[in-house]
């Protein structure tokens, strides 16, 4: 599944990935475009899988003539080599039927190259929500028993919330409808975090709860919710510190522009 | 959702579809979805010649490739190459999904997708696909049908249709300026492209993407030239965008003399008409 883009297998080994869910809004996604971007990070690899649908495109990151004519392709894995970071974007939508198989190879991979812990950065339908997720924070957090142990005390000082577990009919008493995690529009998200528990990975899943339309500000929240915990933006010698590069590809995202003889 | 109105509308999102929780299938589903994977798997059916050469481990030799995905690009290759009638037609790929056709008395998959390669220099290959392939068959299709060709020098074109409802560009074109090529082409493609490079935010989907990923993970050098345009159905002017492409090929293969208006017509109108929508 992974395919080196270098001479050499990059090592991944004590690493910690970020990787986005596709899910609703596009905001795991946009975030990870964020951090790529700010970070100039570089492209280690590519995922070559049949489970993506197929897209390619130039350079989306492109600061200069020079870098703009390099092909991307549907999911890559980047990397800071300085922070210990590796990112896996994600740029098509999973295929329908292939979401099960989609998970496994990226368990796999996620065990076979000894990363110290996995970020999933997803979203939740915002609609969904019951009456007490509309209140406070829509930032929701879970984390695998293996990767609870070392960040507890981490996440206990940002005073995040746990994703709560919903019963499955609100109002319907029954004794069987125990109350069960749910991520509505989350796409993999759930999938991946249950197979992460059962595989004792390290796994973290940082999501907010939003709606289709202009996700920037979505993205733009959870990026800064994940350097709050990973510090990415410390090291960062541009002024103005904690500040978020917006890439070139995030262009006309609604459309082209307007014929002017339409007014 | 509920609306101001009080109607409830079923919301859904551009990025996700709802997943089905693992439903547990009993054995009959999983037995018709095993029939169905079957039944939209990409065969590759080659004549007697190739194929005793590839079962003997032995790949297609192969030097250029080229693609043309769509009824402009595909008519094209056919009014100026493949009419020379230099050319041999070695092989089909046989693809069934959800918009195949039956035509009565004819498979439809007969000419939708075809492989042919020149009688002088056996190492040109050229492939017309004017059928559907379905985004599960997408990246299979790459698959097999690079894996029967030896990848070592290899050079891959494709040309593409598109629309110019799908190009984005801050400043609106006016309707004189398609149709146009862009291209986009893998790190291995060290030549100079025949046209301007696909600008952000504009993205390549469906076979000419499989194709690029295909050839960019495996270090091929590969070219895709996508032709804008804003004509829907086969159109000679959109044919023509092709031709600074080909005279770049020149020297792997002839250019037909440009090929005579009844020539050009005869592909124009060969196509079924669709809907009487916009006659």
């Amino acid at each position: 599944m992974f395919v080196s883009s270098q001479n050499s297998p990059p090592v991944f080994k004590d690493f910690t990935l970020v990787m986005p869910a596709v899910a609703v809004g596009n905001v795991g996604q946009l975030a990870v475009d964020l951090i790529v971007s700010t970070l100039n990070m570089s492209r280690v690899g590519y995922m070559h899988t049949d489970c993506l649908i197929p897209m390619a495109g130039n350079n989306p990151y492109s600061t200069s003539k020079e870098d703009a004519e390099e092909l991307h392709t549907p999911a890559e894995v980047y990397t800071a080599a300085e922070l210990k970071l590796a990112v896996l974007q994600i740029r098509a939508p999973i295929i329908q039927t292939k979401s099960k198989r989609f998970r496994q190879q990226l368990v796999s991979w996620i065990k076979a190259s000894g990363f110290s812990r996995t970020v999933v950065l997803s979203s939740s339908h915002a609609y969904q929500r019951d009456d007490q997720q509309l209140q406070g924070s829509p930032l929701r957090y879970l984390v695998t028993p293996s990767l609870l142990g070392v960040s507890a005390d981490a996440l206990k000082e940002l005073g995040w919330r746990e994703m709560e577990r919903t019963p499955a009919f609100p109002g319907v008493t029954d004794t069987d409808a125990e109350p069960r995690l749910s991520i509505p529009g989350g796409g993999i998200t759930k999938g991946l975090y249950s197979d992460s528990c059962a595989e004792d990975l390290p796994l973290a899943v940082l999501l907010l709860f939003c709606s289709e339309g202009d996700n920037i500000p979505d993205a733009f929240a959870l990026v800064n919710h994940l350097n709050d915990w990973l510090h990415l933006l410390d090291n960062q010698d541009q002024a103005p510190k904690n500040k978020w590069k917006i890439p070139t590809s995030w262009s006309l995202l609604f459309g082209s522009g307007i014929p002017p003889a339409l007014f | 959702m509920a609306t101001f109105f009080g109607e409830v509308l079923s919301v859904y999102s551009r990025a996700v579809e709802e997943e089905d929780e693992d439903i547990v299938e009993n054995e009959e589903d999983e037995e018709i979805r095993r029939e169905l994977e079957k039944k939209r798997e990409v065969n590759l059916l080659w004549s007697p010649e190739i194929l005793q050469s590839l079962t003997s481990g032995n790949k297609l030799q192969c030097s250029d490739f080229i693609l043309a995905v769509g009824h402009n690009a595909a008519s094209f290759l056919s009014a100026y190459v493949l009419s020379s009638s230099n050319w041999d037609a070695v092989g089909r790929a046989s693809v069934w999904n959800e918009r195949s056709r039956a035509v009565a008395g004819q498979s439809s998959e007969d000419s939708a997708c075809v492989f042919y390669r020149h009688k002088d220099n056996p190492s040109v290959l050229i492939c017309r696909v004017t059928c559907y392939i379905a985004e599960d068959q997408l990246f299979q299709w790459a698959e097999k049908v690079f894996d029967c060709v030896q990848h070592r020098g290899l050079n891959v074109t494709v040309l593409s249709d598109s629309s110019v409802a799908d190009y984005k560009t801050e400043n609106y074109l006016s309707s004189s300026s398609a149709p146009f090529l862009r291209s986009l082409h893998t790190t291995a493609f060290s030549d100079q492209p025949v046209c301007q490079s696909l600008e952000q935010p504009n993205i390549v989907t469906g076979l000419p993407a499989a194709v690029l990923n295909h050839c960019q993970v495996h270090c091929i050098a590969a070219a895709v030239y996508q032709c804008y345009s804003d004509v829907i159905g086969p159109d000679s002017v959109t044919m023509e965008t092709y031709t600074p492409v080909l005279t770049k090929l020149g020297k792997v293969m002839q250019l037909v003399q440009p090929p005579s208006t009844d020539v050009l017509s005869k592909f124009v109108r060969s196509t079924d008409i669709q809907s009487n929508l916009y006659i």
